[in-house]
C-alpha cells in the first residue's frame, strides 16, 4: 500500500474503534502511530497532543492532520483527516436514516455497560507510558500533579493548562537563549 | 438557504471550539437548538447518547446528525421534493457531508500552519523548552480525563468521597451505581482492573479489549438480564 492509502486506512481504524470521543482516541492512536507504524516518537506524540488541544477544532482530527502533513504534505494531511471522519459520518448517517430508536435498544445498552469501564482503563494505560517518557523529575513533578488536580477537582479548562505550561516554557527558553545557565 | 446556513454555522462551531469533546457540546447546543431550531432539546440529548455509543469524535457525530436532520426537516427542501419523496434522503446526506466538512476545514488550515511552524523550529532552544514543560503537563491532562471518568466529584464534594450517597466516589455513569446493581458495579471494576493490567503488562490488543468487554456486557446484562 502507498503512504496515502496506509494513512487513510490507519486513521479510519483509529476512529472506527474509538468509542466516546475525546481522549478515548489517544490509546488507539498511540498504538497505531507510535508503536505500530513508528511515524512519531513517544515525545513527538505528546507534543502534538498538546498542540492539538490548544488549537481550534476536534482534537483527534487535528492530530490526524498534523501526522498526515508530516508524512506526506498537505495531501497527506487531508487524507488522514478524512480517514478520521469517514467512519463516524457513515455510521451516524445510517443511524439517522434507518435507526432512530438506536439509543433505546436493549442489546446496545447491555453491550455498552460492559464497554464503558474498559474505555476508562484504555485511557489510563497511556498515562503510564507517557509519564515514563515525559522526563518527569523532582523539579517538575508538580506540573502533572497540579494540572490533573486543577482540571479534575476545580474544573479548569485543559486549554488554560496548556497555554500556561507553554508560556512558562517559552519564558524559560528565552532565558536560556539569553545565556542563562544551561 | 439551508446548506449555506449549515456551512456558516458549523464553520463557526469548528473555529471556536477548543479542546473538543464535551466542551464543544454546549456551544453546538446553543447554535443548533436555540439559535437555528434545527433540533429540539430531546433530539439533541439523543445525539449526545448516540455519540457516546458510536465510534469517532463527538463533534463529527453531532455535525453529521444535525446536517442530515436539518435538511430533512427544512420546509423549502420538503416542498422541492414533493414529486420525488426519496430525493429528500439524498439531500439530507448532502447536508450531513456539508455540515461535517464545515466543522473541520478552518481548524485544518490552522493546524497545517502550526505544523509547518513546529517542523521548521523543532531544533531551537525555545521550542525544546516549551515542549519540555508541556509534556509533563500533558501527562496530567490525560490523567485528569481518567480521574473524571473514574470519580466525578469536585473540590467541595471531597468529604463525600466514601459515602454511599456519592456511590463511594465512583462515577455511576461509567461504573454503574452500587445501590442499583451490585453486579454491574463490581463487574465494572473487574473489567476496569483486568483491562488496565492486561494492556499494560500483557500488551493486549485494544480492539480485542473493546470487543471482549462488549461481549461480556452483552452476555451478563443482555442474555442474563442482570
Amino acid at each position: 500500500m502507498g503512504i496515502n492509502a496506509t494513512l487513510f486506512v490507519t486513521f479510519m481504524k483509529i476512529s472506527g474503534f474509538t468509542l466516546g470521543g475525546g481522549m478515548a482516541m489517544v490509546p488507539m492512536m498511540q498504538a497505531e502511530v507510535v508503536d505500530h507504524h513508528k511515524w512519531l516518537s513517544q515525545e513527538e506524540f505528546m507534543d502534538i497532543l498538546a498542540v492539538s488541544q490548544a488549537t481550534p477544532g476536534i482534537f483527534a482530527v487535528d492530530m490526524a492532520s498534523h501526522i498526515g502533513y508530516k508524512l506526506n504534505g498537505i495531501r497527506g494531511g487531508i487524507i488522514a483527516a478524512l480517514g478520521n471522519i469517514v467512519p463516524s459520518l457513515v455510521i451516524i448517517l445510517l443511524i439517522a436514516i434507518f435507526f432512530t430508536t438506536f439509543n433505546d435498544n436493549y442489546w446496545i445498552e447491555a453491550i455498552f455497560k460492559g464497554i464503558r469501564p474498559a474505555v476508562v482503563a484504555l485511557i489510563a494505560a497511556p498515562v503510564f507510558s507517557m509519564a515514563r517518557r515525559a522526563n518527569i523529575n523532582r523539579h517538575n513533578v508538580i506540573l502533572p500533579i497540579a494540572s490533573a488536580l486543577l482540571i479534575w477537582l476545580f474544573g479548569v479548562s485543559p486549554l488554560w493548562i496548556i497555554v500556561g505550561a507553554a508560556l512558562g516554557g517559552y519564558c524559560y527558553g528565552l532565558y536560556l537563549k539569553k545565556g542563562g545557565k544551561k | 438557504m439551508i446548506f449555506l446556513r449549515l456551512f456558516l454555522t458549523f464553520s463557526k462551531i469548528g473555529l471556536f471550539n477548543f479542546g473538543g469533546g464535551y466542551a464543544m457540546l454546549s456551544f453546538i447546543q446553543n447554535e443548533v437548538v436555540v439559535k437555528n431550531n434545527w433540533l429540539n432539546n430531546a433530539e439533541f440529548t439523543d445525539i449526545v447518547a448516540i455519540s457516546q455509543m458510536t465510534p469517532g469524535p463527538i463533534g463529527i457525530n453531532a455535525a453529521t446528525y444535525t446536517g442530515y436532520t436539518a435538511v430533512v426537516n427544512d420546509a423549502a427542501m420538503q416542498s422541492l421534493c414533493i414529486a420525488h419523496p426519496s430525493l429528500i434522503c439524498l439531500l439530507g446526506i448532502l447536508g450531513a457531508i456539508v455540515a461535517t466538512l464545515s466543522v473541520v476545514w478552518l481548524p485544518f488550515i490552522v493546524m497545517i500552519l502550526v505544523s509547518k511552524a513546529i517542523l521548521k523550529h523543532k531544533d531551537s532552544i525555545v521550542t525544546h523548552s516549551i515542549f519540555g514543560t508541556l509534556r509533563p503537563a500533558i501527562v496530567g491532562l490525560l490523567a485528569s480525563a481518567v480521574l473524571v471518568l473514574l470519580c466525578n466529584i469536585n473540590y467541595c464534594q471531597l468529604h463525600h468521597f466514601f459515602s454511599a450517597a456519592y456511590n463511594y466516589g465512583i462515577n455511576s455513569a461509567t461504573f454503574g451505581s452500587l445501590a442499583q446493581s451490585k453486579v454491574q458495579f463490581f463487574l465494572s471494576i473487574g473489567i476496569f482492573v483486568s483491562i488496565l493490567v492486561g494492556t499494560i503488562r500483557c500488551r493486549w490488543n485494544l480492539i480485542y479489549a473493546i470487543l471482549g468487554s462488549g461481549i461480556v456486557g452483552g452476555i451478563v446484562y443482555g442474555v442474563f438480564g442482570f
